[in-house]
């Protein structure tokens, strides 16, 4: 994929407002995550019943994993959200949240005939706003606009120097 | 948007190209700062919000009131098992020992870690008595397991199996006893431990009869050894902040408690001598000394029945009112050191469970203190398994209390009339809430808290490890023998229990009303 910075104005203008609104979201999810000491993402981890229960059980079981996931799942949504928003590695970021909403969706999955003890806060069928969210996400991968609007300009352009 | 147009442009294009090639680099950079102020003042919202009322309840200083202190130190303790089933497993694991087979289970739960950080109370399991061969092998592989909790070493020593348990106590290697049996046991062989000499560890219920108990209760106050019933329940951090909310009077005047037990399965209803694929359990005369099994109950031909459902006849026990209420009342009685009622009604049938029971599967039992000016009240059913919690009432708010706790603030509450109506308190959720996880006190404030906390799943949020409560009450015991001290559950509160339960027992196979002469000591 070519980096095109030839968006017009109002292409470019949503995009980066898409990419604002789920930077802010996926941050305060991290921040949210660090401010409360006793989160343990073991609560969700348990709720998993579809495709990756075993691994979430795997998780659970194990002190050291447990924590290790709980460090990166708190630092990787802060550094998403961080990326997002001032368009720092702006492709790497939109592609890992979407790995990382992609993981969520799978492990609690809208699924028919899959009950969860914590009802959903809308009405979903297979598809849920998580889902959407990575979507979103990838679209942002496919049409970056950290390039243009944001501090990848910089990077660009010291790569640019060197060369 | 501006397209590049390489070097050929004048310089003073060129710096103002550059300086939009900045602002447009920085853009985020304001929203970052949005984003930050908004987190600030979120923050600072809800801190606001929530120490106002811990403040205005005067709770700060209960926040962090959860730290265990350590294990007190001393030499090696030598401890018999007297009784080797379910129950005993569990305390052998409280004391740092478990069956290879259950390690296996415990990893399998992902729990064996909380299990190998318990603390190492420098004990060893020396003697197993049980009247049933598998049981007591049971205990031996147990006791001789080679890895212990809290990285302790196994002590070397060799752990012996007694027929009898006559046989155990007059070993003099043994310092102090845990008591496992199925509860008609209980009152003669506590007797006979201190009578031996040694510190005990009994299992709830305490006694079977009045005459039981009180022989009991005078061997146990006449020597000078320990005595621990099993009520670990109370060792939950949460029941000592609860202690601290009933004494600063943040419920108002209690006049009734609600104590319930709801369940409705077969195992529940103790009928527990199938396996999980409906095969019998083991056992027969040739594996289990049924004469001694039986004791001085009366002589019975050999049954798996009575064997492994033996609370299910009142010959071996008093049935949810030794099983079951005995939890609820000490927990009643550490907290408001409630006593002995003045009188007792219960009544109750067998409705659901129509085997050869005795013991109702529904029963209620009312318990009036008039000179606390409070009804305890004990509802229980074996068929049905609706949560009905255990609720202590006051004029001014409701403290809902298991493994957590809840406060929440009566609608026509005298004391926080204002609070209500301003809206700072809302009586339709709980108010205050702790979570055995944190064991931090929170003003409930989030929906996603609200939620949680009213059903009782902020438990599976671990901030820290979590401790087996048994472990605790063990090692009070035995902190107690090492450094003197009460246990929480000492001969008196046993005595209090015992004839408590004595009393709604003897209501419901009477069927009538009855008292206690406090003069005469005894029920009437």
């Amino acid at each position: 994929m070519t980096k095109n910075k030839n968006f017009n104005n109002i292409q470019l203008t949503t995009l980066v407002v898409l990419r604002f609104l789920i930077g802010w979201h996926l941050l305060f999810e991290g921040i949210s995550k660090l401010l409360s000491p006793g989160w343990s993402s073991a609560g969700f981890l348990r709720e998993s019943q579809w495709i990756m229960s075993d691994i979430a059980k795997w998780i659970i079981s194990n002190d050291g994993v447990l924590n290790t996931v709980d460090f990166l799942n708190t630092w990787g949504l802060i550094a998403i959200g961080l990326g997002l928003i001032v368009g720092l590695c702006t492709r790497t970021a939109a592609i890992s949240g979407a790995l990382l909403l992609l993981i969520y969706y799978f492990n609690n999955a809208p699924i028919t005939g899959i009950e969860y003890s914590v009802p959903s806060e809308g009405n979903y069928l297979i598809i849920s706003k998580t889902l959407i969210e990575a979507a979103a996400l990838i679209v942002l991968a496919v049409f970056p606009t950290g390039s243009v609007i944001g501090l990848d300009v910089l990077i660009d352009r010291f790569k640019n120097r060197k060369k | 948007m501006d397209k590049d147009k390489g070097q050929t442009q004048q310089p003073e294009k060129k710096y103002s190209q550059s300086r939009r090639t900045m602002l447009k680099a920085l853009a985020g950079i304001p929203v970052l700062g949005i984003f930050a102020y908004e987190v600030m003042q979120k923050n600072s919202y809800y801190k606001k919000n929530e120490f106002n009322l811990i403040k205005e309840l005067g709770l700060e200083d209960i926040q962090s009131a959860t730290k265990i202190s350590s294990a007190a130190k001393g030499d090696l303790l030598r401890i018999g098992i007297i009784g080797f089933g379910n129950r005993a497993a569990q305390l052998a694991s409280g004391l740092g020992f478990l069956h290879p087979l259950n390690m296996e289970n415990q990893r399998n739960n992902g729990r064996l870690n909380d299990w190998l950080t318990q603390e190492n109370l420098n004990v060893a399991i020396t003697g197993i008595c049980d009247v049933f061969d598998l049981n007591a092998e049971k205990g031996l592989a147990t006791a001789k397991n080679e890895v212990l909790a809290g990285g302790a070493k196994p002590s070397g020593l060799p752990v012996k199996r007694y027929r009898t348990y006559q046989e155990l106590l007059a070993d003099d290697s043994i310092d102090a006893v845990v008591v496992a049996t199925p509860d008609h046991h209980h009152a003669r062989i506590t007797t006979d431990v201190v009578k031996a000499g040694k510190h005990v560890y009994c299992e709830k219920s305490i006694a079977l009869n009045e005459d039981e108990l009180h022989e009991v209760y005078n061997a146990v106050k006449n020597s000078d050894k320990v005595f621990q019933l099993g009520h670990q329940i109370t060792q939950n951090v949460v029941f000592q902040q609860a202690k601290e909310i009933v004494k600063r009077d943040i419920l108002g005047k209690i006049t009734l408690i609600e104590s319930t037990v709801n369940r409705n399965s077969t195992s529940g209803a103790w009928i527990r001598h199938l396996d999980s694929k409906g095969n019998p359990k083991p056992g027969d005369l040739n594996s289990i000394d049924w004469e001694q099994w039986l004791g001085n109950r009366p002589k019975m031909p050999f049954s798996t029945d009575r064997f492994y459902n033996w609370t299910k006849f009142f010959d071996y026990d008093t049935g949810m009112l030794g099983q079951l209420f005995s939890h609820e009342y000490d927990a009643v009685n550490q907290l408001l050191r409630i006593g002995i009622p003045k009188s007792v009604v219960s009544s109750g049938g067998i409705y659901y469970w129509k085997d050869d029971r005795d013991i109702p599967d529904t029963l209620h039992s009312v318990f009036e203190y008039p000179d606390r000016d409070l009804t305890l009240l004990f509802s229980a059913t074996l068929a049905n398994s609706r949560s009905r919690g255990r609720v202590f009432m006051g004029h001014d708010a409701s403290m809902e209390l298991s493994g957590s706790m809840s406060i929440t603030a009566n609608y026509d509450s005298t004391k926080y009339k204002q609070q209500i109506e301003s809206g700072n308190i809302d009586t339709n959720s709980p108010m205050l809430s702790i979570s055995p996880g944190s064991g931090d006190i929170d003003a409930v404030s989030s929906a996603t808290e609200k939620y949680y906390s009213s059903r009782g799943l902020t438990s599976t949020v671990v901030n820290g490890r979590s401790i087996d409560v048994t472990h605790l009450h063990l090692k009070e015991w035995i902190d107690c023998i090492r450094n003197g001290g009460e246990t929480s559950d000492n001969i008196d509160r046993a005595f209090e229990e015992g004839i408590t339960i004595l009393m709604a027992h003897k209501s419901y196979v009477e069927k009538r009303r009855v008292e206690w002469d406090p003069i005469q000591q005894k029920i009437v």
